[in-house]
């Protein structure tokens, strides 16, 4: 029910008084509602719930994970191959 | 068991379920793992992608994943069920749903025989596809069957704005929308408790932030970490859930870092805010929680579906053999009902945790059912 998914913003416009994007999620494109984003620009990524945004995605964020387990891969003594 | 078969890689999807990633992070876990840890993801979501990627079994013994309510489907009373059933029949009423709804089982009917009787019933994708209909239908009823946390509330509040704006007479909503905070706390207080650390949901903390969680972590001591929804996504919120039992720390923290700022997000809330109070709602299978939903506020009240159609007066019981409750509350598993994939099955589902996509007995039937 709370599913979100990440898409890109390719477009923005405005219907009936609402700012709208045209968002791709990996090759299909959809109408959703920017109200909730105001600071978005095209190019950007937000997540989607029911044909909103509800949110940016931070990029710099979303590497933290992976750093992270490099961390732990290199306290564990392994030596990790992938970036 | 991880998927690798997608035709085209989704950014910020793909890369946190990295097979060889899942494995070192799972073993990270199991060597901080002193002792035993019951843990709660709180989100139906976040269930389903733990035994599709069969991350529970990938952890420590001594780490045990108990499954949360967080699922609205599962928790909109028997009752509502019925008054979305007693409107969708009326003739000049299109009803709109999310998808999930139609098969919820209400006292006698679900909304999908309301279809088979020839109701005009409507699957939508969002809330503003029901206001789009009740523009192009101005000589019918559009009602939208309003169910949700807060991810799915600003949607919703929206929609009846625009309504207004639109000065769309013939749209009205059923409103069950439900609030995580309370329901943890539910759980927390219920006898038997036995969950030590909550991995709480990311996307209804994507829109609500966290300063609501501060106050039940510190008060009843338990560390509380806001977690995404895949594989990478959950482990590590359990190692950081873990990390903060080892220690004795009773934190808010956030694991879903892209997409949760500890503020929310604010434009959301405020029209939330607008639409919406706090209200008592009754939970399916738990009861009634205090300020555990929303409700109408008194200049949006025309819009509230219930009363333009006088459906507010029904009541329901639940049937007894359903173990929901127990499973919703983490004090039974799926596979523990008797009733688990012989009378109760997701062709013919006694209680909406069988249902739904994000219910805990769904998600036992196809990805566990081989062990009953």
């Amino acid at each position: 029910m709370c599913l979100a998914v990440p898409g890109r913003v390719i477009k923005i416009y405005e219907k009936d008084d609402l700012p709208m994007g045209k968002v791709d999620f990996g090759g299909l494109s959809k109408e959703i509602c920017l109200a909730y984003t105001p600071e978005v620009r095209p190019g950007d990524y937000v997540l989607v719930h029911v044909g909103f945004a509800i949110n940016t995605i931070d990029e710099a964020e979303a590497k933290e994970v992976f750093s992270l387990l490099e961390q732990l891969a290199e306290a564990a003594g392994e030596k990790s191959t992938e970036s | 068991m991880l998927a690798t078969h997608q035709i085209k890689l989704m950014k910020y999807v793909d890369e946190y379920r990295d097979a060889r990633r899942v494995k070192q992070l799972a073993e990270a876990i199991r060597r901080k793992t002193t002792r035993p840890w019951n843990l709660m993801e709180v989100c139906g979501g976040q269930t389903h992608a733990i035994l599709r990627f069969g991350l529970d079994r990938l952890l420590p013994p001594e780490i045990r994943l108990i499954h949360g309510p967080g699922c609205p489907v599962c928790v909109t009373p028997i009752e509502i069920i019925d008054q979305a059933v007693a409107i969708a029949r009326r003739p000049e009423v299109i009803f709109c749903s999310f998808g999930d709804m139609l098969r919820v089982p209400g006292s006698e009917n679900d909304l999908l025989s309301v279809k088979s009787e020839g109701g005009d019933l409507r699957v939508v994708y969002s809330p503003m596809d029901a206001v789009a209909l009740a523009g192009d239908h101005a000589d019918r009823e559009v009602v939208f069957f309003a169910i949700g946390f807060e991810t799915t509330a600003p949607a919703v509040a929206m929609a009846i704005a625009q309504a207004d704006r639109l000065a769309l007479a013939n749209f009205s909503v059923l409103v069950s929308h439900v609030l995580v905070p309370p329901a943890i706390r539910a759980v927390l207080d219920s006898p038997g408790n036995v969950v030590q650390g909550f991995l709480a949901a990311g996307h209804v903390c994507t829109v609500m932030g966290t300063r609501q969680y501060e106050p039940i972590a510190q008060q009843y001591g338990v560390p509380i970490v806001v977690t995404g929804f895949e594989a990478l996504d959950i482990l590590q919120g359990v190692a950081m859930c873990v990390d903060q039992l080892e220690q004795g720390r009773a934190e808010v923290e956030i694991q879903y870092t892209r997409c949760v700022r500890p503020e929310g997000n604010r434009a959301a809330l405020a029209q939330v805010e607008k639409v919406f109070q706090t209200a008592g709602r009754k939970w399916r299978g738990i009861g009634q929680i205090p300020d555990s939903g929303l409700s109408l506020r008194a200049d949006y009240a025309r819009f509230d579906a219930a009363a333009r159609f006088r459906v507010e007066g029904m009541q329901a019981d639940e049937p007894a053999v359903c173990l929901a409750g127990a499973v919703l509350q983490g004090h039974k598993r799926p596979d523990e009902c008797p009733a688990f994939g012989t009378e109760c099955t997701p062709e013919n589902p006694l209680g909406a945790p069988m249902v739904s996509a994000e219910g805990a007995c769904a998600a036992y039937y196809r990805y566990r059912r081989q062990k009953k």
